[in-house]
């Protein structure tokens, strides 16, 4: 790395750095009709001096806010360098956010002036305005639908930018002596992040923050400046804002803007990625479509997918991580590569890919395996927008699928009595914006950031995230219990769509469990069992059977693991009816509530603790025209076998 | 956001006294209607009323026996197809006009057919003058994509598209012709709630950005009522009514035709 950018500690000053380093090279490219256009370094630099000066022009100046609203476009990534160029902060949203939950942020951040994607966004600000009396300008990109609107705070990018064309004439080192005021310790940029509870809260990242994080992994993963990144989350989330801009400015490669929302997977291809992020959901997509594909595709490639598939289970992550592998298995794995994974990858345009993360939730084993099966180097990240995402990593080589892995050079990790992390780390952030008490609760007077997860090191010393502490309990015997650990296990398995694990201050643990309608459906049609309804199939005893083999394979996996082997099911029952958010029995982001479903399964749990071979159970549902009826049903209850702790021994 | 009031230019196109008949069977007797240049023309009627055979006439399919159609200040006793379409009227259909086996991509370049200029072996050697020309003919095309928002189905075989998409595809088709009149044959038939709704903003989008006239036969009143200008309603093959939405929401013959009248 050259030193200009290596001394760099703002991202103005970055980019002047690369403008003049290798300002030649393409910086970032977006495929408009049809075609990749792209923009240069120093084409880049020119075009964020422009905006940055039309934006001075309308008296934007250092501290303020400025919104940035809309999907990944080059001119909203110019609208970002050029707000932090004059010292300002941007504050991007996310693009699918409804009018009402934009107002508060506009309120908090006292936001003057917004840059927007299109006229769907727009529309948006003028329904807010009323609230937001600060709002003075409002700049468009994309000019369709434009045409009949005559309000004073609309303006579009292009004008503003020939504004600053003017005033560049007459101010012509004007953006020379803001950036030069800038320091590291500025505030580069505020996500807001969700709040399940109140309002959201603005989190503060400064320059250091950011530029010290991507440093870190930039050094890691050996990063360099030919990487090419698809832009294509959210530029409101922390992992889009760390990976496709803060790493981007940092190491100097090139960043894609995909042509829309409907076309990432054909962009990806063109593209083929070296470095890659996707949360879960998004690789779980992937994989639905790679597996309804080859349901559709002829017997000989069925039959090969499955069995070279069953071969890179057995030996691709052995082979990604250095592991002994025989000599028998090493061909066959070629032979795959030719005829199954090779294809496969550049279908899903992961040819290249040197690193790809994912984090954001948990991720099923078998949907990890698969990526990294394929020889594609996938690993877990743990961080949050607080922490810049700089927590823990996997490294290279030591990849489990269950750990997130151990903590990233510069962070402390301490564990807290009830299993709560709590840490320190570059990253981590320098306030909520104007809201001190919250800041005080997360960050304590040492500095110590509590993330509110819980988890542990296994013996290797990687971190284990095994739930929300709030809801880690302990069993009578004082072993620690954590209930989402145990429902996102069973929540991998397809034919189980919910699940709610009891035990806290319980001799044992035990669950109730919602099948899949779709998953479970198909799997009682193919095998000719007859069934009327939901209802009716979760009560089969054959479903029953299929949870009852689930929920022992969860056995089994607890049992392997020291500190969460006494937690495994002894008991379950298969509900009559799905949890719903109606009901009140979830949240509106399908998060289980589990206070209420303990008060209204009262009778459930009793007999999931008394032994009782059934029990009745009668629930008010409330239907989508708002009219409750009745259900009333016999539940059966039953038990699953479980095992004896086996590695008792690593565990001391 | 409401749009100001409308302007509308002059008369781009008027039909005096068109009758069609086939064999006994009266089509249409006496109509007479104009279309303003930039206006969104509505023809309604309930079934076999006559609307197809109308669009058919306007663009020449059907030639009528009696009456004149005035194009662009031009008169004549009958339209000729490529002469419509030479002279900037496209038209979609109600069953879909597609190469259900080409790309999207390619059906709207096909729809651009009678605006390419060089000849075939220069196309066939992509030399010169026809290489920009297919560059120039591809970024129309790009952009009529861009514009119906049908990126991610660039390249995908059209039979293999939702119905919903189809029926894009097909305005794409005539988009791609530059027209200055656009005749759609019942836009919206077939098409769930939020299809229509999209389809409702692209035809809207197409008369305000491009600034095309365009004349539609819709059953959906909704739409009608909501979308066109004017509207002309037949029934019979008569014309029972000309005027804006509100005039033919409160015509009493109207009313009549759609819901009866008491004998």
């Amino acid at each position: 790395m050259a030193t200009a950018v290596a001394a760099a500690d703002t991202f103005p000053r970055l980019l002047a750095a690369h403008a003049r380093e290798r300002g030649a090279s393409p910086a970032i490219r977006e495929k408009d009709l049809g075609i990749w256009q792209s923009w240069t370094w120093a084409g880049m630099a020119q075009e964020v001096r422009l905006l940055a000066a039309g934006l001075a022009a309308r008296g934007f100046t250092r501290g303020m806010h400025l919104a940035v609203i809309g999907d990944n476009r080059p001119r909203l990534y110019f609208a970002q360098l050029a707000t932090q160029s004059l010292g300002g902060i941007p504050v991007p949203f996310y693009q699918d956010a409804p009018a009402p939950e934009m107002t508060y942020v506009f309120q908090n951040a006292e936001i003057e002036i917004a840059i927007v994607e299109d006229q769907e966004q727009a529309d948006k600000l003028f329904e807010i305005l009323p609230q937001c009396p600060k709002l003075r300008h409002i700049f468009y990109d994309d000019p369709r639908g434009f045409r009949h609107y005559k309000r004073d705070e609309l303006a579009s990018y292009d004008s503003l930018r020939a504004e600053g064309e003017a005033w560049a004439k007459d101010h012509p080192d004007f953006l020379d002596q803001v950036v030069a005021q800038g320091k590291g310790s500025d505030t580069a940029i505020m996500l807001y992040t969700s709040g399940t509870t109140g309002m959201p809260k603005g989190v503060v990242l400064s320059y250091d923050n950011l530029i010290n994080t991507s440093r870190a992994y930039a050094e890691l993963e050996g990063l360099r400046d030919d990487e090419e990144v698809l832009a294509y989350l959210p530029m409101a989330w922390i992992g889009q804002n760390l990976f496709s801009y803060a790493q981007w400015l940092v190491t100097g490669f090139r960043i894609n803007c995909p042509e829309s929302a409907e076309t990432v997977i054909t962009d990806m291809r063109e593209i083929g990625p070296t470095y890659y992020f996707a949360p879960p959901r998004v690789l779980e997509a992937l994989l639905t479509q790679v597996t309804i594909r080859m349901e559709d595709a002829g017997s000989v490639k069925r039959w090969l997918y499955r069995y070279f598939m069953g071969v890179a289970r057995h030996v691709g992550g052995r082979l990604l991580d250095g592991a002994p592998v025989s000599f028998l298995d090493r061909t066959l794995y070629v032979l795959g590569q030719a005829f199954i994974y090779g294809p496969l990858r550049n279908t899903l345009g992961m040819t290249r890919i040197r690193v790809a993360y994912t984090a954001g939730e948990a991720i099923g084993p078998d949907l990890f395996v698969f990526y990294r099966s394929l020889g594609i180097n996938l690993k877990q990240i743990y961080g949050q927008t607080e922490t810049c995402v700089m927590v823990c990593v996997q490294p290279n080589g030591q990849v489990k699928p269950d750990t997130v892995g151990p903590p990233m050079k510069g962070v402390e990790i301490r564990l807290q009595e009830n299993g709560e992390i709590v840490l320190k780390s570059p990253g981590l952030f320098v306030e909520y914006h104007q809201n001190p008490e919250a800041t005080r609760e997360a960050k304590d007077a040492d500095g110590w950031y509590h993330t509110g997860d819980a988890g542990y090191f296994d013996a290797d010393g990687h971190l284990k995230i095994i739930d929300r502490a709030k809801d880690v309990g302990k069993l009578q015997d004082g072993t620690l219990f954590a209930p989402k650990y145990l429902e996102n296990k069973l929540k991998f398995f397809t034919a189980i769509k919910e699940a709610v694990a009891f035990g806290d201050g319980r001799p044992e643990a035990t669950a109730m469990i919602n099948i899949d309608m779709q998953a479970v459906g198909d799997w009682a049609e193919r095998r000719g069992i007859a069934y009327s309804g939901y209802q009716d199939l979760a009560a089969k005893p054959q479903v029953y059977e299929l949870v009852r083999e689930c929920v022992e394979k969860v056995n089994a996996d607890l049992a392997a693991d020291p500190k969460l082997a006494r937690s495994q099911i002894h008991r379950f029952v298969v509900l009559h009816k799905e949890l719903d958010a109606d009901d009140g029995e979830l949240t509106r982001t399908r998060k289980v509530r589990r206070r209420y479903i303990a008060e209204k399964y009262e009778g459930v749990i009793h007999a999931l603790y008394t032994g009782a071979d059934h029990c009745w159970v009668e629930a008010e549902m409330r239907f989508e025209d708002g009219r409750t009826g009745k259900v009333r049903a016999q539940l059966a209850v039953r038990e699953a076998k479980t095992f004896a702790p086996q590695a008792a021994a690593r565990a001391a | 956001m409401t749009a100001p009031a409308r302007a509308f230019g002059d008369v781009i196109l008027e039909v005096e006294g068109i009758s069609l008949a086939f064999g006994g069977v009266k089509a249409l007797t006496d109509i007479s209607f104009d279309v303003r240049e930039h206006e969104i023309r509505a023809i309604i009627g309930p079934n076999g009323a006559g609307k197809s055979s109308m669009l058919n006439v306007i663009n020449g399919v059907y030639h009528p026996q009696k009456g004149t159609i005035t194009y662009r200040g031009e008169a004549r006793a009958a339209m000729e197809p490529h002469h419509a379409a030479r002279n900037g009227i496209a038209r979609t259909f109600q069953s879909l006009a597609l190469f259900k086996g080409m790309s999207v991509l390619d059906n709207l370049l096909a729809g651009r057919n009678l605006m390419i200029r060089s000849n075939i072996l220069l196309q066939a050697l992509r030399i010169g003058p026809a290489l920009r020309e297919e560059v120039h003919h591809r970024r129309r095309v790009e952009e009529i994509i861009d514009f119906l928002e049908i990126q991610h189905v660039r390249k995908t075989p059209v039979g293999r598209l939702p119905y919903g998409l189809q029926k894009r595809v097909d305005l794409g088709r005539a988009l791609a012709a530059e027209p200055k009149v656009l005749l759609l044959d019942e836009p919206m038939a077939g098409m769930n709630v939020e299809e229509k709704q999209d389809m409702c903003r692209f035809i809207l989008d197409v008369n305000d950005e491009f600034g095309t006239t365009i004349v539609l036969i819709e059953h959906d009143m909704g739409v009608v009522m909501d979308l066109s200008d004017r509207v002309v309603v037949l029934d019979y093959g008569r014309m029972i009514g000309d005027g804006t939405p509100e005039e033919i929401r409160n015509n009493q013959s109207v009313i009549d035709a759609y819901l009866g009248v008491k004998h």
